[in-house]
C-alpha cells in the first residue's frame, strides 16, 4: 500500500527566485545528500535527514546558471553549466564558483546526466551525447547536429540497461513528438515518431518513464488528464529506420478539471506513478499517488502554497517546492495487497483462528489469465479492471491486426512479441484467438505464408484451445508442422480424435531425416533413450565378465541377449518418439478414436506398436511400472492404445509378417498375465491356510488361569 | 482395585443359529428375527436394539417366512406347513394351523393387515382371514405348476406377485387367476442353468414388479405388461431377499456372498421428474448368505446364515448423531445362557438341546498381572444332559452349592440332583415337576440352594421348597390382575429375604419372601431392564438398563440410594453411554460391599461407589499397559475400573474374593464351525 508520510522542509535560503521554480534537484554520491539547482545563481547541497543544507554555491552576478548540477559518482565532484556553454567543475571543498575548472563548450549544453556506474554524459540542446571525459579533453570539439531545426528536446533521461547507459530524451515540432533513444556504448541513435492514441490530444504536458529489460516504458502526462504509455525498445531492431510506436491509454483522469496549466509526473516503482497537479486558480496543489495495475488513487495530500509544478523522486523521497522552500515527502510502498488496492481491509475471521492471507498475489492471477483465484475479492477487481483497461488492448491489437494484414512474417513477429510484452487483458484469450484466425486466414490466402514462430509464441500463451482456433491444427497438418503440431497436442485440452488420428499418420509417416532437421525437445525421451545406452554397456559387460565358463555361458545368455537386445533398442529415434508421446497424452474416447485409427497403414500401425511394446518393457523394468524422464506415457496410456489399435487394426496386423513377432510377443504377455493371475489364486488358498495356523497359534488355550489387576 | 485370578473360559462351543427371517415393525419400531432353528426373537429398536423377547426354537418348526399383521400380531409359516401366531404378551406360541398346503415358503400380509397370503409346496397361493384370536382360510389362487417361494402384495391389495422357480407371476386378488406370467431368463452368465429360481418379488404402488433370483439377478418387470423392464446383474450367486422401504424410493437386496446392495430411486439429471433406478451404495457386512432383508426408514437391517444381524443406518437418513447413527452388529443373545455355582467351582452351558456341566480347573502358583499361571489341574467336562424331544430349551440354572440342576422347555420343567462322591457324579431326576413350571424364563436358586424360584411365561413366580431328593411347592405370586406380561428376570437377595422381578416391558417388582406378598415396585423406567441384582447386606436392588443406565434401588428404604441418585445427577460418561451391548449380569463382591461388578459383551467393569464418579472430561477406559506410578495414580481417580481384556464376554462372575470366571466366545471360533461361504476369487477378473 503506497503512502505518503509527514512532510518537512529543507531549510535555509528562499528558493524558486527565478521564473520556472527550480532547475534541479540530483542525487549526490552521499545517499542522504542531494544537490538542489535554483535557477537563478545558487546550488545548494542539502542533507535530507538534518532537513540543512551543507554548502551553497553561486555564480556570479550576470551568469544564469542552465543546467541542474549533478555529481560525478566516480569522482565525487560537481557539475554545473552557467550560460549554456560553461562547465564548471568542483568539489565541497571549493568555496567560489569562479575559481573552480571550467571549461567552454561549442555548443549549448540541454542537460548533464550522471548515473551510478558510469561517467555523466552530456546532452546538448541539438540532440548531440558525449562522455565527460572525451569532452574535457577536447571542451572546443565540433558538436554535430542531430535533431532538425525545429524540434526542441522536451524532456531525457538516463538509464542503466544491463549495465550499459541508455538516453533517451523527447523532443517537439509542431506538435508531433519524437523520442530519441541513444544507446550510448554502441553510439546507435534510433528515433521513434510517438503517434497519438485514438482520442489522444496532443498536448503532452510531461514525460516520464521507467525500464524493464527490453523497454522503455514511457509515460506521458496529456493535457486531457489522461495518463499514456508508450513502449520504446531498448534494442532496436532496425535503427537506420524511422519507427513509430503508439501511445496508449494508461491511467484515465487522473488530473482533474481541464487544462491545469502545470503537471508534473514521476514513476515510482513498477506499479505507482506520482502526480503534481497544480491550478491557476486555487493556490492550492495536490500531489497523488496512483496505483497503474489497479488503477486506483493511493493517497494524495493537497499542497497550499503552491508548488512550481515539478517534482523529482529519488530514493523513497518525492521533492518538490512547496511556496519558497524545498518540501520533502517520504514516500513508502509495501507490498502492493489487492485488499489494500481496494482499500478495504476487512477481517471476516476471527482472530483466533488460523488466518488465510487475503490477499491475492496479482502478479500471478494476472498471468494465469483469469482464472485460480476464487475469492471474492478478486471477482470484483476483475470486473472493474475490463472497465478501465480494455482500451489499450483493443488498440494494440487493432495495430497488430493490421500488421497481419500485409506485412512481413519477421515484422508480425516483432509486433507480435511487443503485443505479447504488454500486460495480458481479460480479454486476451479472445485477442489471441482472432490474431492466430487472421493469421491462419492470411495463411490460406497466400500459400507461401506460414509465420510458424508467431505460430508456436501463440500457443505458447496456454490461453489456446482446439475450438478457439480449429484451422490451426489443420494449416500445420497441410505445412507438416510437427514442431507446432506436437505444441498443439501437449497444450490444447480438446483436440478431436480425428485430428488426434491425422496427426499420429503425419508423425509416422514423416522422414528421419526431416524430422533430424526439425527442433523438437526430445528432453522428454531423453530419460530413456540414456538408460537404454546403459543397460546395453551393462549387457556387454556382463557377458564379458562371466567369460568364466565360457561355453555353457554362453548358450545360457544367447537367447536372452537377443531378446534384451530386440527389446532395448527403441524402434524409433526420440524426436519422433517425443512427437509420439505428445499423441499417446492425448485426451480421446475410445468410440471415436477406432474408426480414425483403422485409415492407419499397416506398416505405421506395425512400428507403432512395436514402439508401444518397447514402452511398455521399459515400464515393467521398474517396481513402480514408470518411465524416466519429465511427463512420461503412463503404463495405462500404453497399454490402452495398444488394446486400441489392436481392435483397430488386427485382421490387417495379423496378415503382416514383420507384425507376426510382435503379436507374439504380446500373446506371450497376455498368456504369462492369466498365468499369474490363476497362480495368485492358488496360492491365496495356500495363505489363507497359513494365516489360519498363524491366528491359532496366537489364540491362547480354550482355558486357563490369568492374573489381572484392576487399577 | 485388586488383583484377580482369572479362569478364562473358551471352551463354551456355543453357535448361534443362522437368520433365516427378519420382519420389521414399523408401528412398534420392533425387529422380528427368527432363525435357522425355529427361535423368534423380538429387537426394540427404539430402545437401543435391546432383544426384549424370544421364543424358543422347536427341531421340527423351521420358519421360512415372518410377518407382521393386523398392528402388532406376529405370524410365521414353515416347512412343516403350519401357520403360527405369536401371543408376544405371554412369550408362547398362540395356536398354529395346518394350511394343508404342504411346506410352507413364503407368507405375506396384505397392505390393510387383514389378510394373509401364503405360497405352499404344491404351487398353491392360499388367502387366510385374520380374524380378532385366529386366522381363517379363505381361498385358493390358481394352482402353479411349481412352489411358490416369494410373495408381494400390491400397495392397493389389488394385486400380487409370486416368485416360482422359473417364473413370477401377477395374480388378481378378486378373481383369484394370474393375469401375467413373466419368464426370468435362466442363464447365468451365458451358461443355461437348470433353474432359476426367484427368491424375492416386491410389488410397487406403479405397477413395476421387482424379482431376484439365484442367477444372481436383479430385475424390473411392468406387471400391466408383464414385460422386462430392466434388468441388473449384480452377483455371481444367488439374490436371496429383497425389502423395499415405505415410501418406494429405495430397496435392499442381499446376496450369497454376503453383500447387501441398495438401489435408490434417483433422478436420470439433477432437473428432470424421469427417475430410475440405481444400484447406490455396496455393503460386505457378512461373509456368508445374506438370507433376510429388512428396510427400517433409517437403516437397513440384513441376517443369513453367519449369525450375525446387522443394522446398518442410513446416514442420509439420520438427523442427529444417537444410537442410530451407529452400525450395528448383534451375534449373541442379550440374555444369560451360563449360570454357575460358586462353592463347587461349576458353569453350566445352556444350548440349544443340551447343558454341559464343566468344573473349573485350579492352581498353586501366584503371578502378577499378566501372567498366564500354570495350571494344576485342568478344567473337567463333569456333565452332557440331552434334552428329550424336539423343544429348544429356554432357561437353566445350577444351584449355588452345586448340588440342584434345574432346565425349563416349552412343555416340560426339569430338576435334576447332583451328588459327589470324590471324582464321580451321580445325576437323580425328581420327578413330578408340576407342570405349570414349564416354559419358564428364568430359573433362579436362592443363595443356600434351599429354594427355587421360577419366573413362568404367565406372570407368575413360583417359589419351590427344595428337600433332600424331592420339593415341596411353596407359594405363587400371581401377576396383577388382567396382566400376563411374562417375567423374564429375577434376583434374589442373598439373605433369602426379598425377591425382585421384572417383566419384558419396563418394571421392577419387589416381593417379600417372608410374608410372601409383593412388597412394592420400582418406579417405572422407559427402557427395559437387562439386568438385575440384589447387593448382600444392604439389600440394595442393581438394575442396568437397555440404554445403558444403572440405578441402585435401596429395598428396606424403598428409594433411590444417595449414590444412584448422585450418578443420576452427573450422568453417566458419554462412552458409558455409547456402548451398544447390554449389561447382561451384575454380581458383588462379597467382602467389598462398595464394589459392583456387572459386564456386556465387550467389557467388564467394576464400580467403586466410594470413588468419585468420572465426568466427561476424564478417561473413562484406561489404557492397555500402564507405564508409571502418575498413572496408576491418576487413573484410580474415578469409580468405574473398566477392563476390555475378554471379548466377546459371555459371562463373568465372581467366585471369591479373588477370583473371577469369564466366559469368552471368540467369533473365530463361530465362523470355523460354520459352513464355507461362497469363495470368491481375490485376483484377476
Amino acid at each position: 500500500m503506497a503512502a505518503l508520510e509527514e512532510e518537512f522542509t529543507l531549510s535555509g535560503v528562499p528558493l524558486g527566485a527565478g521564473p520556472d521554480g527550480l532547475l534541479g534537484v540530483e542525487p549526490s554520491d552521499k545517499t542522504d545528500q542531494f544537490l538542489v539547482t535554483d535557477s537563478g545563481r545558487t546550488v545548494i547541497l542539502y542533507k535530507v535527514s538534518d532537513q540543512k543544507p551543507l554548502g551553497s554555491w553561486s555564480v556570479k552576478q550576470g551568469q544564469t546558471i542552465t543546467c541542474p548540477a549533478v555529481c560525478n559518482f566516480q569522482t565525487g565532484e560537481y557539475i554545473v553549466v552557467h550560460d549554456d556553454k560553461v562547465l564548471r567543475i568542483w568539489n565541497n571543498e571549493d568555496v567560489n564558483l569562479d575559481k573552480v575548472f571550467k571549461a567552454t563548450l561549442a555548443a549549448e549544453v540541454y542537460r548533464i546526466h550522471s548515473i551510478q556506474g558510469t561517467e555523466p554524459l552530456v546532452l546538448f540542446k541539438k540532440g548531440a551525447v558525449r562522455g565527460l571525459e572525451a569532452l574535457l579533453a577536447e571542451p572546443q570539439q565540433k558538436i554535430e547536429t542531430v535533431i532538425s531545426d525545429e524540434e526542441m528536446i522536451k524532456w531525457t533521461k538516463i538509464f542503466m540497461v544491463f549495465k550499459h547507459p541508455v538516453l533517451i530524451f523527447i523532443t517537439e515540432k509542431h506538435g508531433n513528438y519524437f523520442a530519441y533513444v541513444q544507446m550510448c556504448n554502441s553510439r546507435i541513435l534510433s528515433r521513434y515518431t510517438l503517434l497519438p492514441g485514438r482520442e489522444e490530444k496532443p498536448v503532452i504536458q510531461s514525460f516520464t518513464a521507467s525500464v524493464d529489460r527490453k523497454f522503455i516504458l514511457l509515460m506521458s502526462l496529456s493535457s486531457d488528464g489522461c495518463i499514456y504509455e508508450t513502449l520504446i525498445p531498448t534494442h532496436p531492431s532496425d535503427p537506420e529506420k524511422n519507427q513509430v510506436v503508439v501511445r496508449s491509454l494508461l491511467l484515465k483522469a487522473v488530473v482533474s478539471g481541464n487544462a491545469p496549466n502545470g503537471v508534473a509526473l514521476s514513476v515510482l516503482d513498477r506499479d505507482h506513478v506520482a502526480v503534481l497537479e497544480t491550478s491557476p486558480s486555487a493556490p492550492k496543489d495536490c500531489l497523488s499517488i496512483w496505483n497503474i495495475k489497479f488503477q486506483t488513487l493511493q493517497a494524495s495530500k493537497e499542497l497550499l502554497q503552491g508548488t512550481s509544478g515539478q517534482l523529482w523522486y529519488y530514493r523513497e523521497n518525492l521533492f518538490m517546492l512547496h511556496g519558497k522552500f524545498l518540501t520533502v515527502i517520504p514516500y513508502k510502498c509495501k507490498m502492493s495487497s489487492l485488499a489494500g488496492a481496494l482499500g478495504k481491509l476487512k477481517h471476516i475471521q476471527d482472530p483466533g483462528t488460523h488466518a488465510v492471507p487475503h490477499f491475492v498475489n496479482w502478479e500471478t492471477s494476472q498471468e494465469y489469465g483469469l482464472g485460480s483465484q476464487n475469492s471474492e475479492q478478486s471477482r470484483i477487481l476483475r470486473s472493474r479492471k475490463v472497465e478501465v483497461s480494455l482500451q489499450p488492448a483493443v488498440s494494440a491489437s487493432t495495430q497488430l491486426l493490421l500488421t497481419i494484414k500485409n506485412d512481413t512474417e519477421k515484422h508480425i513477429e516483432v509486433e507480435l512479441r511487443k503485443f505479447l510484452a504488454i500486460k495480458q487483458t481479460p480479454d486476451f484469450h479472445t485477442v489471441i484467438g482472432d490474431i492466430v484466425t487472421r493469421l491462419l486466414g492470411r495463411c490460406k490466402a497466400e500459400p507461401s505464408f506460414y509465420p510458424r514462430n508467431c505460430l508456436m509464441q501463440l500457443i505458447q500463451t496456454h490461453v489456446l484451445s482446439y475450438s478457439l482456433c480449429p484451422g490451426l491444427m489443420e494449416v500445420a497438418l497441410e505445412k507438416t508442422d510437427v514442431q507446432t503440431l506436437q505444441l498443439c497436442l501437449q497444450q490444447f485440452p480438446d483436440v478431436p480424435e480425428s485430428v488426434t488420428c491425422a496427426c499420429l499418420k503425419i508423425l509416422m509417416c514423416i522422414s528421419d531425416d526431416s524430422l533430424q532437421e526439425t527442433d523438437i525437445s526430445a528432453e522428454l525421451v531423453f530419460g530413456y533413450s540414456d538408460t537404454v545406452q546403459d543397460e546395453k554397456m551393462e549387457g556387454q559387460t556382463e557377458i564379458m565378465e562371466n567369460g568364466f565358463n565360457p561355453k555353457e555361458e554362453n548358450c545360457n545368455k544367447e537367447k536372452p541377449k537377443g531378446t534384451t537386445e530386440e527389446t532395448t533398442l527403441s524402434p524409433v529415434t526420440p524426436k519422433r518418439a517425443a512427437l509420439l508421446n505428445a499423441v499417446l497424452h492425448s485426451a480421446y474416447s475410445e468410440a471415436f478414436l477406432l474408426p480414425h485409427l483403422k485409415d492407419i497403414p499397416a506398416q505405421h500401425v506395425t512400428l507403432f506398436l512395436q514402439y508401444l511394446y518397447f514402452l511398455y518393457l521399459k515400464c515393467s523394468e521398474n517396481a513402480t511400472m514408470t518411465l524416466p524422464g519429465i511427463h512420461p506415457p503412463t503404463l495405462n496410456e500404453i497399454m490402452d492404445w495398444i488394446c486400441l489399435l489392436l481392435d483397430a487394426n488386427f485382421t490387417v496386423v495379423v496378415m503382416i509378417p514383420e507384425a507376426k513377432r510382435l503379436l507374439i510377443n504380446l500373446y506371450k504377455f497376455v498368456k504369462a498375465q492369466i498365468s499369474v493371475y490363476s497362480e495368485l489364486n492358488k496360492i491365496e488358498v495356500s495363505f489363507r491356510e497359513l494365516q489360519k495356523l498363524n491366528q491359532e497359534k496366537n489364540n491362547t488355550e480354550l482355558y486357563s488361569i490369568e492374573v489381572l489387576e484392576l487399577f | 482395585m485388586g488383583e484377580f485370578r482369572v479362569h478364562r473360559v473358551r471352551f463354551f462351543n456355543y453357535v448361534p443359529s443362522g437368520i433365516r427371517c427378519v420382519a420389521y415393525n414399523n408401528q412398534s419400531n420392533r425387529l422380528a428375527v427368527s432363525r435357522t432353528d425355529g427361535t423368534v426373537e423380538i429387537y426394540n429398536l427404539s430402545a437401543n436394539y435391546f432383544q426384549e423377547k424370544f421364543f424358543p426354537g422347536h427341531e421340527s418348526r423351521a420358519t421360512e417366512a415372518l410377518c407382521w399383521a393386523k398392528g402388532q400380531r406376529l405370524f410365521s409359516a414353515g416347512l412343516n406347513g403350519e401357520i403360527i401366531e405369536y401371543d408376544l404378551q405371554a412369550l408362547h406360541i398362540k395356536y398354529s394351523m395346518d394350511a394343508f398346503g404342504g411346506p410352507i415358503w413364503s407368507m405375506t400380509a396384505s397392505p390393510s393387515g387383514s389378510q394373509l397370503l401364503i405360497g405352499c409346496e404344491d404351487g398353491s397361493v392360499k388367502l387366510f382371514q385374520i380374524t380378532s384370536d385366529k386366522i381363517q382360510f379363505e381361498r385358493n389362487f390358481d394352482r402353479q405348476k411349481s412352489r411358490i417361494l416369494s410373495l408381494s402384495w400390491h400397495p392397493s391389495g389389488t394385486h400380487i406377485a409370486a416368485g416360482s422357480i422359473d417364473y413370477v407371476s401377477v395374480f388378481d386378488v378378486k378373481s383369484g387367476s394370474a393375469t401375467h406370467k413373466m419368464i426370468v431368463d435362466r442363464r447365468y452368465m451365458g451358461v443355461s442353468k437348470r433353474k432359476c429360481i426367484i427368491w424375492g418379488v416386491a410389488f410397487l404402488s406403479d405397477g413395476t414388479v421387482i424379482s431376484v433370483d439365484s442367477a444372481g439377478k436383479v430385475q424390473l418387470w411392468d406387471s400391466a405388461t408383464g414385460t422386462l423392464v430392466k434388468s441388473h446383474l449384480i452377483a455371481n450367486a444367488d439374490v436371496q431377499s429383497i425389502a423395499v422401504s415405505d415410501q418406494e424410493d429405495s430397496f435392499v437386496v442381499g446376496t450369497a456372498e454376503g453383500t447387501v446392495f441398495h438401489f435408490q430411486l434417483v433422478s436420470v439429471t439433477s432437473s428432470s421428474n424421469e427417475k430410475q433406478w440405481v444400484r447406490t451404495k455396496p455393503f460386505q457386512h457378512h461373509t456368508h448368505d445374506v438370507r433376510a432383508v429388512a428396510h427400517s426408514p433409517t437403516a437397513l437391517i440384513s441376517g443369513g446364515t453367519d449369525t450375525h444381524l446387522v443394522i446398518r443406518p442410513l446416514m442420509e437418513k439420520v438427523e442427529v448423531k444417537n444410537y442410530d447413527a451407529a452400525l450395528r452388529k448383534i451375534t449373541f443373545p442379550h440374555r444369560c445362557l451360563i449360570s454357575c455355582s460358586k462353592k463347587r467351582h461349576l458353569l453350566l452351558f445352556q444350548f440349544a438341546h443340551h447343558l454341559e456341566l464343566w468344573r473349573l480347573g485350579s492352581t498353586v502358583a501366584t503371578g502378577k498381572n499378566g501372567d498366564i499361571l500354570p495350571l494344576s489341574k485342568n478344567a473337567d467336562h463333569l456333565l452332557q444332559l440331552k434334552t428329550k424331544g424336539p423343544e429348544n430349551i429356554i432357561s437353566s440354572c445350577i444351584s449355588p452349592c452345586g448340588s440342584w440342576i434345574a432346565y425349563s422347555t416349552a412343555s416340560r420343567f426339569f430338576l435334576y440332583r447332583l451328588s459327589y462322591e470324590h471324582e464321580n457324579i451321580s445325576l437323580q431326576k425328581v420327578p413330578k415337576m408340576p407342570a405349570f413350571l414349564r416354559s419358564a424364563l428364568q430359573i433362579l436358586f436362592s443363595e443356600d440352594s434351599t429354594k427355587l424360584f421360577v419366573a413362568s411365561n404367565q406372570g407368575s413366580l413360583h417359589i419351590i421348597q427344595l428337600l433332600e431328593g424331592h420339593f415341596k411347592h411353596l407359594h405363587t405370586f400371581q401377576p396383577r390382575s388382567g396382566t400376563v406380561e411374562a417375567m423374564c428376570l429375577l434376583a434374589v437377595s442373598p439373605d433369602g429375604k426379598w425377591l425382585a422381578a421384572s417383566g419384558t416391558s419396563a418394571g421392577v417388582h419387589i416381593y417379600s419372601l417372608k410374608e410372601l406378598k409383593a412388597y412394592c415396585t420400582v418406579p417405572a423406567y422407559n427402557f427395559p431392564v437387562t439386568a438385575l441384582a440384589i447387593a448382600p447386606n444392604t439389600n440394595n436392588l442393581v438394575i442396568a438398563h437397555s440404554d445403558q443406565q444403572v440405578f441402585e434401588y435401596s429395598i428396606p428404604d424403598k428409594q433411590y440410594t444417595e449414590w444412584s441418585r448422585a450418578i443420576q445427577k452427573q450422568g453417566f460418561h458419554h462412552l458409558w453411554l455409547q456402548r451398544d451391548t447390554p449389561i447382561t449380569h451384575i454380581s458383588f463382591h462379597p467382602k467389598r460391599p462398595t464394589h459392583i461388578l456387572l459386564h456386556d459383551a465387550y467389557m467388564f467393569c467394576i464400580i467403586d461407589k466410594s470413588l468419585p464418579l468420572p465426568n466427561d472430561r476424564t478417561l473413562l477406559y484406561s489404557p492397555v499397559s500402564l507405564t508409571n506410578e502418575s498413572d496408576v495414580r491418576r487413573r484410580t481417580a474415578h469409580a468405574f475400573k473398566i477392563s476390555k481384556k475378554y471379548k466377546p464376554l459371555l459371562f463373568m462372575e465372581l467366585l471369591d474374593e479373588r477370583t473371577l470366571v469369564a466366559v469368552e466366545r471368540p467369533l473365530d471360533d463361530i465362523i470355523a464351525q460354520l459352513p464355507p461361504p461362497i469363495k470368491k476369487k481375490k485376483f484377476g477378473t
